[in-house]
């Protein structure tokens, strides 16, 4: 453990401690631990295999875990399932962006929680398609997304584009956390700033964001802290300005161990 | 931004050329990307063609009526068969669960003494019964064990079908039908002129268009087809969603069974053979995509015409009409054939 409580000041926004998750015969997690502060971009790293996704997984609450406890301000939750992790304020851009890519980004936004006209109408159903394009685009507005056409189903949409939707998304309904698995593994060099500055948006508006990345100098430029996990266990934690790459593959690599 | 070299395809044109840039689409390349106004379109021609060769034979009242009564009864399947296509599935059932509910709905009435309106009721409330729980067989199965939507229906095809002659003994039952019945919904016309039979068709018709564009059970249809485990993440009830999808889509196939019993007043067991495909072709030809997420009742309605419409002309005109089958089956593999270009090129993104 290199120093997690010395980096890490109690008041953690979320904390997961032991985390265990078995598959089979594989122990994808073994008593991992994970913690966020308010108000901080924490980047997970780690090699393939290390355990990240199921780690957010189970924090996002698509897996249950075999063991483990998950404090979220302070108090014991259990998080069984998306609904559980939505109503603490935690959303989770997946590496797929799971959009509806037949809908367009203003459905896509609001998939699950659609708004419904007011009155008669909206009791027996009727969804309010101009209220939810209006807030829509108010809320690509303010994160800073230029979307001129809302009307082109979110499949006609560039790789760049779309993952913005899916972070616009994540943004619009969390108010504490936003898992973002992988958020620049499929773009380029500009689409990858582009989601980059939106997570630093979306960290001045207050929120946490949990960035799961391979790519360390994205990680260097983006978090406040950096958390690695190691064959399913979580090895070091920095502030990310007390570290240099080096030491972060080192740990991810387990030379530092070694050495 | 390095771009790979490929074709250029419609998105190029129709973005703006800076990359990231939210290119607005016109309204004419939105226009014709839809298949259905396209299809709408082919409609329009051969209605056309038709009425200038034979005006007087083709555009009759008497001839418009009959086309009318003779879709509607596969106008109120093909709605339902949209629903479920949109969701990605397929219901090979609808044939059989027609003929069923038919079956059923004239014992039920024949059983009551074939005469008066709590017959009538009681025949209406059993055909949609029936249906019902044929649908609902079918949604729990598909949405809980998550198995083919194909292999599902194809069973309940067969039992369904199997059903209807032993409850039947395998002949059709006549006179069960009140005369009241027969000369209302079965043969009657609204202010003399349109056939009830129309009337309520495209009252069905229009309750599902609204229900599938206009409302949030209609969205959960397009959202479950397009991306089912995004809708699951997103909180979207999906097994219990498509769970009423295919209850729909049965007991809109016990509404058109008794529609039909009423018009002909007997069973027609060997008449529904080929009824699911000849829905699924209507819905498919009118743009619904086979792959889910796409589609539109107007589409659909569009889908049920072109053949009956075509089958018609030709007999007008004195061509043989199995030429229709011919011409049908071209527009339908023409059809997927245009949503397979627009799946196509969305992918090479």
């Amino acid at each position: 453990m290199t120093g997690a409580e010395a980096a890490a000041p109690d008041g953690y926004l979320l904390e997961a401690r032991g985390i265990v998750k078995r598959y089979g015969h594989v122990q994808a997690l073994q008593e991992a631990d994970f913690d966020v502060l308010p108000g901080e971009v924490t980047a997970l790293v780690g090699d393939n295999g290390a355990g990240k996704s199921t780690l957010i997984k189970i924090l996002s609450g698509t897996v249950q875990p075999d063991a483990g406890k998950i404090r979220f301000e302070g108090h014991p939750v259990t998080i069984h399932s998306p609904l559980d992790a939505r109503r603490l304020g935690v959303e989770t851009v997946y590496q797929d962006l799971a959009l509806a890519e037949d809908l367009d980004p203003a459905a896509n936004l609001f998939l699950g929680r659609e708004l419904l006209r007011p009155g008669v109408l909206g009791m027996v159903g009727f969804i309010d398609k101009r209220a939810m394009r209006g807030r829509a685009s108010e809320s690509f507005r303010t994160l800073g997304i230029d979307l001129q056409d809302m009307d082109a189903e979110v499949g006609m949409l560039s790789g760049g584009q779309r993952q913005t939707v899916a972070v616009s998304r994540a943004a619009t309904w969390a108010s504490r956390v936003i898992f973002m698995d992988e958020p620049t593994a499929a773009l380029g060099v500009v689409q990858a700033e582009r989601v980059l500055e939106l997570v630093r948006r979306i960290r001045e508006s207050g929120k946490s964001v949990v960035l799961i990345s391979h790519n360390l100098p994205q990680v260097f430029q983006a978090a406040d802290r950096i958390q690695v996990l190691r064959l399913g266990r979580r090895v070091a934690a920095f502030r990310a300005e007390e570290v240099t790459m080096d030491e972060v593959v080192g740990a991810m690599t387990g030379a530092a161990e070694e050495g | 931004m390095v771009r790979e070299r490929r074709p250029l395809d419609r998105r190029e044109l129709t973005r703006h050329p800076e990359e990231g840039g939210w290119g607005a689409r016109s309204g004419l390349v939105r226009l014709t990307a839809a298949t259905s106004t396209w299809i709408f379109l082919v409609l329009v021609v051969i209605i056309a063609i038709f009425s200038i060769l034979n005006f007087d034979a083709f555009a009759s009242v008497f001839n418009l009526r009959n086309i009318t009564i003779d879709a509607s009864s596969l106008v109120i399947v093909a709605v339902g068969m949209t629903f479920v296509i949109i969701t990605g599935g397929i219901d090979l059932s609808v044939g059989s669960v027609l003929v069923f509910s038919q079956v059923v709905a004239a014992l039920v009435m024949r059983g009551m003494g074939a005469e008066g309106m709590a017959v009538i009721l009681a025949g209406l409330g059993s055909a949609l019964l029936s249906g019902l729980v044929w649908g609902l067989l079918n949604g729990v199965l598909i949405a809980k064990t998550r198995m083919p939507a194909l292999i599902v229906t194809l069973g309940t095809l067969g039992m369904a079908q199997g059903a209807a002659l032993l409850l039947s003994g395998g002949i059709n039952i006549r006179r069960a039908v009140p005369t009241e019945l027969v000369t209302t919904v079965g043969i009657g016309r609204l202010f003399g002129q349109i056939p009830y039979q129309v009337v309520i068709a495209a009252g069905i018709t229009v309750i599902g268009g609204i229900l599938l564009h206009l409302t949030r059970f209609g969205r959960h249809t397009y959202a479950i087809g397009s991306n089912a485990e995004a809708s699951r993440r997103a909180g979207i009830n999906v097994a219990g969603h498509l769970i009423k999808v295919y209850a729909m889509s049965g007991v809109l196939a016990g509404m058109a069974g008794y529609l039909l019993l009423a018009r002909f007043t007997t069973t027609t067991i060997e008449g529904h053979g080929t009824t699911n495909l000849q829905a699924i072709a209507a819905v498919v030809i009118g743009g619904t995509s086979l792959f889910g997420g796409i589609g539109t009742v107007f589409g659909t309605v569009v889908g049920v015409f072109i053949p009956s419409i075509l089958r018609n002309g030709f007999i007008i005109l004195g061509v043989e009409p199995f030429w229709q089958q011919v011409a049908v089956g071209a527009i339908l593999i023409l059809a997927v054939y245009v949503d397979q270009l627009k799946r196509r090129a969305r992918e090479r993104k």
